[in-house]
């Protein structure tokens, strides 16, 4: 069996700040983004990641060249650990030309593919045969990489998932299914969703290696990652990975919180398995970082957010021409045009005939 | 010219691209060992090997799924469904995620994919194999739709759809299978969105598309021998994009219109047909456009009464007379 290095072992201290720094970035453009929602400058939903920063951040933070994302619509967090800017990322909410898809996806339709991150898809599911996909591309391509495809626990129960595991199994595809537990699928517990205790562990029908974690330590998730992308890289076999977390905000803006959970089981969350603060005593208590530090890292974080809310607001929406680019590629590259006839109908904007 | 069946032509065309491009590949049930269900894949295992033509478990959600996937990253994978009935067991797959990703990400990543496969009724299989959903793959945006009648056309047209950089859902007929047709040993490639005049008339124009166009070709004949009505014949081979001049033009000259298909009429293609001929040549028709189309309900299996389901060539002449009051 593949045996990932002790991915830990050789961190610097820099790096390990990195890591913290990336989750209080991720918290920060969320709660900023929050705000924006409440003012009513962001339309249709808002899923907001907090609380379960340490994994998208301690699985990106194990990449590689050949290693690739994909994800459902909670997206933000993954978007930010990639490296995609927060800048795009704001006015992509707020459906602004400057977002990283023009403002045509929003909040659960990220994109930035140059960064090997291949969106934010909105159908529960849905992503996973595209993730078994970009891991199939690799494999055909001869290239050692993985995809990481995430979803969330709800999605374990759709016919699309358990297709793509048969053919990652079947045919030993690199790919990683992350789900990312947090306990609820919108107000559904996994309890009442899910037969069976660990999710993961549904593998087994498949023959694929499986695992669990605990998503509150950034370091462990880390570590269990690299252990299915050397699986991945050496062996090319898929793994499932269950990692424990936990969601502080509704399902999403819209959801009020109040039917299916305890505000006493949020808080001892909060107050217990906060990851970025359990992060962020371990490096103060090993002498990494100092009290003064963190709060500088906070300070940035919120300013660097605030910045991304100015820029989404001081951005143009697009173009009402924009309606219809990105349709066809062919369309969009006229030079490269062999198809004739019409493609649009009724738009007197884009057809070109 | 050589004369090649319209199964010999897909297969052709699949073998010439393959050929010409290692990241075209082609994957679907029994595809590989099984050479085709309908045996369009036939000789493509031999020439190219396991890893490009590839046999999946019955799994349609999973390996369109898994080909949009791959063709964001760069590969440009065939799927042969058995049936386009089937597609609607993958129809998120299909229907939301291959159209929608190159839009959702502001044009970053392509989907350059072809779906193949039969789309009829006719062969008393019952309503659950005998769907005909180009009228939905229409509709969506994002889409390009392809239904060829003739040996010529289909490979032409497979051709253009498989170095398409957009997802083509391509629909053939079982019962087209066998027929054959003149196709050249030149390469040669059919633009999608050109359509064809099979028949030249003019006294009526009838607009068709798939196996209809075959139908009303038959019709023609008749209406021409027995009621020496010359009628033209036009076939749309795609749907998506649509070659609207060459209706117009067809409409202009003929002043009557009878459209002709095996899809339901119920918002099927002809109704947006319909639409698009009154809007720009209204002046020119002397009377109403008329629609067949398949009766609208199920596909039944009786099969005497399934082939009155769907036009045949002495419905059609009777339609063709009735356009013509
Ligand atoms: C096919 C489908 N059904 C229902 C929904 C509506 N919906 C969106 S998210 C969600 C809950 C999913 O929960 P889970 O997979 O656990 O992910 P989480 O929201 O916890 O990240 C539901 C029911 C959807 N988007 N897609
Ligand atoms: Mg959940």
């Amino acid at each position: 069996m593949a045996k990932a290095v002790d991915v830990n072992a050789g961190l610097t201290n820099e790096q390990r700040i990195e890591f913290l720094q990336t989750m209080i970035r991720i918290r920060r453009f969320e709660e900023r983004s929050l705000r924006a929602y409440q003012q009513g400058k962001i339309g249709g939903f808002l899923h907001l990641y907090i609380g379960q920063e340490a994994v998208a951040v301690g699985t990106v933070s194990v990449m590689g060249e050949h290693d690739h994302v994909i994800t459902a619509y909670r997206d933000h967090g993954h978007a930010l650990a990639v490296g995609m800017g927060m800048n795009e990322c704001f006015a992509e909410l707020q459906g602004k030309y400057t977002g990283c898809s023009k403002g045509k996806g929003g909040s659960m339709h990220f994109f930035a593919p140059d960064k090997n991150f291949w969106g934010g898809h909105g159908i529960v599911a849905g992503q996973t045969p595209l993730g078994a996909g970009i891991a199939y591309a690799l494999k055909y391509q001869g290239l050692k990489g993985s995809c990481l495809c995430f979803m969330g626990d709800g999605a374990v129960n759709q016919g699309a998932y358990h297709e793509a595991l048969n053919l990652a199994g079947l045919w030993d595809l690199p790919v990683v299914y992350i789900i990312e537990n947090n306990g609820y699928s919108m107000g559904t517990s996994q309890e009442r969703s899910s037969a069976g205790e660990l999710l993961a562990k549904r593998a087994e029908g498949y023959h694929i290696a499986w695992d669990v974690c605990d998503g509150h330590n950034l370091e462990e998730v880390r570590q269990k990652t690299a252990q299915a992308i050397a699986r991945a890289h050496d062996e090319c076999k898929p793994t499932i990975l269950e990692i424990d977390t936990y969601r502080y905000r509704g399902h999403s803006v819209a959801d009020p919180d109040k039917t299916y959970r305890t505000k006493e089981e949020i808080a001892e969350y909060q107050r217990t398995k906060d990851p970025i603060n359990l992060y962020k005593s371990q490096l103060i208590k090993e002498g990494v970082l100092s009290e003064e530090q963190a709060k500088e890292i906070d300070k940035a974080a919120r300013a660097e957010a605030e910045e991304a809310a100015q820029f989404a607001d001081q951005s143009p929406y697009p173009p009402v021409e924009e309606i219809t680019r990105d349709v066809y590629w062919e369309v969009d590259n006229p030079d490269h045009k062999v198809s004739q006839g019409r493609i649009f109908f009724e738009d007197p904007h884009t057809d070109e005939g | 010219m050589p004369e090649i069946t319209y199964r010999t032509a897909l297969m052709e065309a699949m073998a010439e691209e393959m050929e010409r491009d290692d990241k075209v590949m082609i994957m679907g049930e029994e595809v590989a060992q099984f050479k085709g269900s309908y045996k369009v894949t036939e000789g493509l295992l031999e020439k190219f090997g396991e890893k490009r033509v590839i046999d999946t478990p019955i799994s349609e959600a999973g390996f369109t799924g898994l080909a949009i996937g791959a063709a964001m990253m760069g590969l440009r994978p065939i799927c042969e469904l058995m049936f386009w009935s089937f597609s609607y067991v993958a129809f998120d797959q299909m229907f939301n995620n291959a159209p929608n990703v190159r839009y959702m990400s502001g044009g970053l990543a392509n989907v350059p994919l072809v779906i193949r496969g039969p789309a009829n009724g006719g062969t008393n299989v019952g309503a659950t194999h005998s769907h005909t959903p180009e009228n939905f793959a229409a509709n969506t945006p994002g889409l390009k739709v392809a239904c060829p009648a003739t040996a010529y056309d289909a490979k032409g047209l497979l051709k253009s759809a498989i170095r398409d950089n957009d997802p083509v859902f391509f629909m053939e007929n079982t019962i087209l299978y066998n027929d054959k047709g003149e196709v050249p040993d030149e390469e040669y490639l059919i633009p999608l969105g050109s359509a064809d005049v099979k028949r030249e008339g003019t006294d009526l124009t009838i607009v068709a598309h798939g196996r209809a166009v075959i139908t009303s070709l038959k019709a023609a004949e008749i209406l021409e021998e027995k009621h020496n009505v010359h009628a033209e014949v036009v076939d749309l081979r795609s749907i998506r994009p649509l070659d609207e001049e060459t209706i117009l033009e067809s409409v202009r000259k003929t002043n009557r219109v009878l459209l002709v298909e095996e899809n339901k009429p119920f918002c099927g293609v002809d109704a947006q047909i319909s639409h698009m001929i009154q809007e720009n040549a209204f002046d020119y028709l002397d009377g109403p456009i008329k629609r067949l189309s398949a009766v609208d309900a199920p596909a039944i299996y009786s099969p005497p009464l399934e082939k009155l389901q769907l036009p045949y060539p002495e419905i059609v002449v009777t339609s063709a007379l009735d356009a013509l009051k």
